[in-house]
């Protein structure tokens, strides 16, 4: 090729030729060990198509070995940044099962310990997110928030990140008496990082501008590829489990279900379903599960935190149910299949991530690769969710 | 030849000069001193314990402070931090990571999971401790290991390089998976 | 827009598809109904597009493994977003021969999920663009979440058998025992060099020696 040609391609431009380049599994950006072989012609790529399973440590098989209550502390490794959702749906699989009704003390100790959880998950995506893009500031930010919810639930289940917390039948531990007035303190706090977090990065020019009109996923694309939770609402549908389908103690609870509507600003090219959309729906989530666990604290009832004879051994008779639950990213389904043993016949985890990753080697034809890193942070997926 | 204080070490009898016998400690403490305050950790976040190792790294617990920063890539890092659980899938790529970093290298080996299979004995897709692929230095038990169990694997890893000797520096060469017996013992946290 | 009941979808499939849509199985916990294989791709195209039925989103697609009755079903759970319900379908496929329609025509999201399903039960799905290995590595043999898959114990050169620590100590403790007892006859001050060098098993060797 002339020399000519090689230099003066100009920016975004396509040569047409081209490379493929692996990204990962060892790669900061890609959120936990994923592989992306990237066919790329310069900076545009042709398609990146994701690799996964190098976290595939097989959760569902152990399922088919262990007990039922053996079986909770491999929910937490599903998905660590937000294990008090893996724990809580495979308990309402197997409480349906058994034909169990959890008290409704334990159902608002679960919504709480979901919700804080739920602010944590989004605060790791939200922070990784910006510093994907190249933003580094904000990472360290969201870091000293999750520490500080890290403490609260460590004050209420004895650990940072595998919890551990829900049971079969209700929840590990009641609250400690203390707890309420540290955890109102802490989302008084709260509130205050929320509007710090709007002016130091959700509104600044720069970071709205890059992330506007980026990678946009329109509705039915969204349905059809299955994606589930913040992904899919930022697509511009008002759906959410817990409003859609209630279960726990969610139907006490008044609160908005924030979708996508552009939020970038049309003037700045924002679009329905952009990866700024995706971003700022998270943000928006994070101030209603804010309001969610205020209004628990408010209303919670005395009584019992376990359900009363749930047996030492549990052996639900022969059948197959099905859990859905809104975990922090997105819809959660576990479908449970019982012999009448002691053991589960089968154990099957539906995540968000696993499926979401699936839209990605559609979604990248035409993407520069800056913007690739853009788009695996919007989707917020975390390695073991896919892999399991 | 002057006799000069060993410390029960034979020199390199190409380098046979007094000045450098006699200064051995000296430029061995000072080259000590320096890999044990400049540890730059591969960002080698696996699973469950890489948001431990993030939170570390974190305004909190603050790595930073021992002189130990994330690196990206594993030219440029001295230390590994296997943090997490290492599938058969991803042990070829965790074999290939060790072997690009420069020597003199370090292991972490972070979590339960890493130290034995922990967890995952059961898993048919597991490696059954990390050792196996290749050699570690320290091990941190937990799982996961609270950012205080790592900072204090790490104060470990310091000291056995305050303890180093120059003659010691290379590992031995290895060719199959296995944990060498001619390695030095590894220390437990 | 009204959400439909099981049993008013079966009642659906049943009147327009006959004996291709087995009777729905007792409704004690999730119901679910058996599909004819041969013609899955027919129902399923039925579910997705008549209006009251919508079925836009193919939520899940999983299998489970019978060895006794030679079978493996694979599961089907379809969701409507315009309507908000749900539905449970199985298919039952052979466990030798193992082929089944793939519906990834209809639902993308179809797409990796048969790939996990082929990839950990070895079911093949017959029309899939992409059907390749997706959790496991390429060489891996097997299925493994199979009822009857046996481990191969490791995977190329790495064993998966974790030796337990205390066998270890325990035979370093034989050994030393050993070394002492062969130290003792020939001369007693010498026996307290053997652990010394046990401890340490690169001694550095004297200057001169």
């Amino acid at each position: 090729m002339a020399l000519d040609q090689l230099v003066m391609t100009k920016f975004g431009e396509t040569a047409g030729e081209e490379m493929i380049l692996n990204m990962g599994p060892q790669h900061p950006s890609t959120h936990g060990v994923i592989n992306f072989v990237v066919h790329a012609d310069g900076e545009v790529m042709k398609k990146a198509v994701p690799q996964v399973g190098y976290l595939h440590r097989a959760i569902e098989k152990i399922g088919e070995i262990v007990t039922y209550p053996g079986f909770m502390p491999y929910t937490d490794r599903i998905d660590y940044l937000a294990a008090m959702f893996a724990n809580e749906g495979y308990a309402l699989a197997v409480e349906k099962l058994l034909g169990l009704t959890v008290p409704p003390r334990a159902q608002y100790l679960r919504a709480i310990s979901c919700e804080l959880n739920r602010i944590a998950s989004h605060l790791i995506s939200l922070g990784s997110m910006a510093m994907d893009i190249g933003a580094v500031t904000p990472f360290p930010y969201a870091l000293r928030e999750r520490e500080s919810i890290n403490d609260l639930l460590e004050a209420l289940c004895g650990a940072r990140l595998t919890y551990n917390f829900h049971r079969i039948g209700g929840v590990g531990f009641d609250m400690p008496d203390d707890w309420m007035p540290l955890c109102r303190k802490w989302l008084d706090h709260f509130d205050r990082i929320l509007d710090e977090w709007d002016r130091l990065i959700s509104f600044n020019e720069i970071f709205v501008e890059r992330l506007a009109g980026l990678a946009v996923i329109p509705l039915e694309m969204a349905i059809n590829y299955g994606l589930v939770g913040p992904n899919l609402r930022a697509s511009g549908i008002e759906f959410d489990l817990r409003k859609a389908h209630p279960y726990g103690a969610y139907p006490d609870f008044d609160f908005k279900i924030p979708f996508g509507k552009a939020y970038a600003g049309a003037y700045r090219g924002g679009v329905v379903g952009d990866c700024f959309d995706r971003f700022y729906v998270r943000v928006l989530e994070c101030r209603e599960s804010v309001s969610i666990v205020r209004q628990a604290l408010d209303k919670f009832p005395p009584g019992e935190f376990m359900a009363p004879k749930v047996p030492r051994k549990i052996k639900p008779e022969a059948g197959e149910a099905q859990s859905r639950i809104e975990a922090a990213r997105g819809e959660m389904a576990y479908y449970v299949v019982s012999d009448g043993g002691e053991r589960a016949y089968r154990v099957r985890a539906r995540t968000g991530s696993f499926l979401a990753m699936g839209i990605i080697e559609e979604l990248s034809k035409g993407l520069m690769i800056a913007d690739l890193v853009a788009l695996i942070a919007s989707l917020d997926v975390v390695a073991p969710e896919i892999d399991r | 030849m002057p006799e000069t204080d060993l410390k029960g070490y034979s020199h390199d009898p190409g380098a046979s000069t007094a000045l450098i016998t006699t200064s051995t400690n000296v430029i061995e403490n000072l080259i000590n001193w320096s890999r044990r305050s400049s540890m730059f950790y591969l960002l080698f976040g696996l699973a469950c314990c890489g948001i431990e190792l993030m939170q570390t790294g974190g305004p909190r617990a603050d790595l930073d402070r021992f002189g130990s920063v994330p690196r990206a890539t594993p030219r440029q890092s001295d230390l590994m931090i296997v943090a997490g659980t290492l599938t058969y899938k991803m042990a070829i790529r965790c074999k290939l990571l060790y072997e690009q970093m420069a020597e003199p290298k370090y292991v972490i080996s972070m979590g339960s999971c890493a130290n034995c299979g922990g967890l995952f004995q059961l898993s048919y897709s597991v490696v059954k401790g990390v050792d196996k692929i290749i050699p570690v230095d320290v091990y941190v038990p937990g799982c996961p290991p609270r950012p205080e169990a790592l900072t204090e694997g790490f104060l470990r890893v310091q000291e056995l390089i305050k303890r180093e000797k120059q003659k010691q520096k290379f590992r031995p060469q290895r060719d199959s998976g296995e944990t060498g017996a001619g390695y030095d013992v590894p220390e437990a946290v | 827009m009204s959400a439909l009941t099981f049993e008013q979808i079966h009642q659906r499939l049943a009147g327009k598809f006959g004996e291709a849509v087995g009777p729905l199985q007792p409704a004690k916990k999730d119901p679910f109904c058996t599909f004819a294989p041969a013609r899955l791709l027919e129902i399923c195209r039925f579910l997705k597009s008549e209006p009251d039925l919508a079925f836009d989103f193919l939520e899940d697609l999983t299998a489970t493994d019978h060895p006794k009755l030679n079978l493996i079903r694979v599961v089907y759970h379809f969701y409507s977003y315009p309507h908000r319900h749900m539905f449970i379908a199985k298919a039952e496929v052979n466990r030798q021969i193992s082929e089944i329609d793939s519906v990834e025509q209809l639902w993308k999201s179809a797409n990796w999920m048969e790939r996990e399903v082929y990839d950990l039960f070895g079911v093949r799905f017959k029309g899939h663009s992409d059907l390749r290995r997706i959790l496991m590595p390429d060489d891996w043999v097997g299925a493994p979440l199979r009822k009857d898959y046996s481990e191969a114990g490791g995977y190329r050169d790495i064993s998966n058998v974790r030796d337990n620590p205390l066998d270890l100590y325990l035979s370093m403790d034989r050994e030393l025992k050993a070394q002492q007892a062969a130290a003792q006859p020939a001369a007693g001050s010498q026996s307290a060099a053997a652990p010394e060098q046990h401890a340490a098993p690169n001694p550095p060797a004297k200057p001169g020696a």
